[in-house]
């Protein structure tokens, strides 16, 4: 097949748009590693149902959980944010909200997913 | 006015509205509405474990609405889009490496999707309310 491409276009491999290939590349790499932890964090998550306070923070706290579970929620939230811009950037028309949305979903997701590290670590660690 | 300026009145394509629903834009369409309720569900699972590294007190709190009917509704909506669009996922993995994309290969993994996230919810309903 002809390559239509001139040999730097070729050469930066940044595609027809020359941005978007780190968002597309980061998309896949969460969906790829989220397969299992999102199997283990379901089935964790059956297996506890109805437990109670004590229960949870043993769970939490053991230490290979701890590892999947700051994984599960940070790569989970990483693919969430990243989902949520392209739907943003799909259906948002004005550059003003669309820009804020994205920003505020950015926000939110570091947040949610800092206090949810620290809350582990505390619960791992004994705080 | 130039041309360039003149508001445009011109019909739109495609209209979603008076395409007839098929197995794959509907199973399109659920993949980005269950991806949107899990980035939600992946704040409440976050403030789940920010809960149980509060006290008992606050944590009986959270658990009180995860235990009450409306609350299982919603852990049990977020197993299903959790399998759905992990199952649709692979699906599109599938696709992003370059395999499936025939018309019937297409139907086929639809298909397959519906019932692997139909039977892992089921499965999942089934074994977590055995245990509560």
């Amino acid at each position: 097949m002809n390559d239509l491409r001139s040999p730097l276009a070729r050469a930066r491999g940044l595609g027809s748009a020359r941005d978007g290939l780190k968002h597309w590349w980061a998309q896949r790499l969460t969906a790829i590693a989220l397969i299992p932890l999102v199997v283990w964090f379901a089935i964790s998550l059956v297996m506890l149902s109805g437990a109670d306070y004590d229960v949870a923070r043993a769970w939490i706290g053991s230490p290979l959980v701890m590892v999947l579970l700051i994984l599960t929620i940070v790569v989970g939230l990483q693919h969430g944010q990243l989902g949520l811009q392209v739907v943003i950037e799909d259906y948002v028309h004005g550059d003003g909200w669309k820009l804020a949305l994205i920003v505020a979903v950015r926000f939110i997701a570091v947040i949610f997913g800092l206090a949810a590290v620290v809350a582990i670590l505390r619960i791992g660690f004994g705080g | 006015m130039s041309i360039a300026n003149r508001p445009a009145h011109r019909p739109l394509s495609p209209h979603l509205q008076v395409y007839r629903p098929q197995l794959t834009s509907v199973l399109s369409i659920l993949h980005r509405a269950t991806g949107i309720a899990l980035s939600v569900g992946a704040l409440y699972l976050a403030t789940w474990v920010i809960y149980a590294a509060a006290d008992a007190k606050a944590y009986a709190l959270f658990q009180s609405f995860n235990t009450s009917i409306a609350g299982r509704i919603v852990l049990g909506g977020w197993l299903f889009c959790a399998f759905y669009h992990l199952a649709n996922g692979i699906r599109h993995l599938f696709w992003d490496a370059g395999y499936g994309f025939e018309l019937k290969e297409a139907y086929r993994s639809g298909w397959i999707v519906v019932a692997v996230s139909l039977i892992a919810t089921a499965a999942s309903w089934i074994a977590g309310l055995r245990l509560v």
